[in-house]
């Protein structure tokens, strides 16, 4: 019997090594896996690179893995967000290198990588300052940049219900880049908020199959996600 | 900018807008267009971080923080409202399936070019977010912003000075004084506003502009 349910994070996180590319599903505070960031700060992994659309507000969640040190790289769209001063300091001071990412770019190269396309044309971004350097082609008259895949290795979600296969169900503006980042990583690790029996959820409404899950979780409260505007 | 003139010019975008409509509000100033678009027509909001339909800011109390748009303020769902991931949504942009983006600009050139994410200060942190995006996400860019910046001079030029955002994106421009529509023939004003004369707006503005277009003098408020 398949059962991708483990008792606890730090279980389902034990194996990270340093210098892993670890994607963080969310969008601000909607759809972060609180619970899952504490417990790869305890488990200890460094020299990580970090995708994820912002960069942590606050002390807590990616600020607070950031403040640990433990985070060498990010790839994110959106840096800025109000109270982002722990990614600040470390930016200003050298210690974090930043790859600016527009966020449909980020999306659709992390959704590249989970289909197997070795590349993408894309128009964001063509003769700006985040495009320079980059291959250009023009086709049927439209301006395009050359982008890569993000490949993954482990993404850490938050999903609202799963099963012990892995089959995952979302909610509301929560599910933002989960979906993809799960497709992108070569393990995907969901915290969800509700374990059901298999065939509990609808098929027609299942957004994430369990062939793009490695564990799930079964959420547990930490201190609450900044909720600020930013 | 007085708030009165921040929805006045919300107002002018939001009447132009038609019924059935895909439109993308963006972050700040663009978000109050949601107030002045009429209850009784079909215009479908499209919110980057994966949502779609019609929706108003969240009540007091009634906040659901899984339940944001882009600016990450809590919203209350309507009717019809239908949720997807990052990839689809950003799809929907890119693959030309918006009709109106709404966005707030630095600076915008006679040519269309849209500069709205940087300043250009060295010591600036980088940070786009969908701005790149939703430039050149929709059939037309709307651009809603001062004329003029907080130095006097007219945010509208005959070239950017800021790092862009996108190039020959911009199709409208409403401003505090005018709306102003960008062509390859030429930069068309369609609305004086405010009592603005085409003579003060001409020589407010670095770009020669048409005012045989002028449809609507709006010489009372704004």
């Amino acid at each position: 019997m398949i059962n991708k349910l483990l008792p606890s994070a730090a279980d389902a996180l034990a194996n990270i090594p340093d210098g892993a590319v670890v994607a963080v599903g969310g969008f601000g505070g909607a759809g972060m896996p609180d619970d899952l960031i504490q417990a790869l700060i305890a488990q200890g992994a460094r020299d990580l690179t970090l995708v994820s659309n912002n960069a942590g507000q606050g002390d807590s969640g990616l600020a607070a893995l950031l403040k640990a040190g433990r985070v060498r790289r990010i790839l994110c769209s959106y840096p800025r967000m109000v109270g982002s001063y722990v990614f600040e300091e470390l930016y200003r001071a050298g210690k974090i290198e930043l790859e600016i990412v527009p966020q449909g770019n980020l999306a659709e190269r992390l959704r590249a990588a989970g289909c197997g396309i070795g590349a993408l044309y894309t128009p964001t971004g063509y003769g700006t300052l985040l495009a320079e350097g980059k291959e250009t082609r023009v086709i049927d008259g439209r301006n395009y940049v050359l982008e890569y895949p993000i490949n993954v290795d482990y993404a850490l979600i938050n999903a609202e219900e799963g099963d012990r296969w892995g089959n995952l169900v979302y909610r509301k503006t929560a599910r933002n880049f989960s979906p993809i980042m799960a497709m992108a990583a070569s393990s995907t690790i969901a915290s969800v908020g509700r374990v059901v029996e298999l065939g509990e959820l609808d098929p027609e409404r299942v957004i994430t199959p369990g062939i793009f899950v490695k564990h799930i979780v079964l959420r547990t409260d930490v201190a609450p996600a900044q909720q600020q505007v930013g | 900018m007085d708030k009165d003139i921040r929805n006045a010019i919300a107002a002018r975008v939001a009447r132009d807008i038609p019924e059935g409509a895909y439109v993308n509000l963006g972050i700040g100033l663009p978000t109050l267009v949601a107030n002045h678009l009429p209850e009784d027509k079909d215009i479908f909001l499209h919110s980057e971080n994966g949502v779609l339909g019609r929706w108003v800011a969240a009540p007091p109390g009634e906040e659901d923080w899984d339940m944001i748009n882009a600016g990450k303020e809590p919203i209350k769902p309507l009717p019809g409202v239908v949720f997807f991931h990052h990839a689809d949504s950003f799809g929907m942009m890119r693959g030309g399936h918006l009709d109106v983006c709404v966005l707030g600009a630095f600076q915008v050139a006679a040519n269309g070019d849209l500069a709205n994410w940087h300043t250009g200060a060295p010591d600036a942190i980088p940070a786009v977010g969908g701005a790149m995006d939703l430039a050149i996400g929709a059939k037309r860019i709307f651009v809603m912003m001062d004329h003029l910046g907080k130095d006097g001079q007219s945010k509208f030029l005959a070239q950017c000075t800021y790092p862009l955002t996108g190039l020959g994106c911009v199709s409208r421009v409403y401003t505090d004084l005018a709306t102003l529509e960008l062509t390859s023939e030429g930069v068309k004003v369609l609305e004086l506003v405010g009592g603005t004369t085409a003579e003060r707006l001409q020589e407010l503005t670095p770009v020669p502009l048409d005012f045989s277009f002028v449809t609507v003098a709006s010489a009372a408020g704004f």
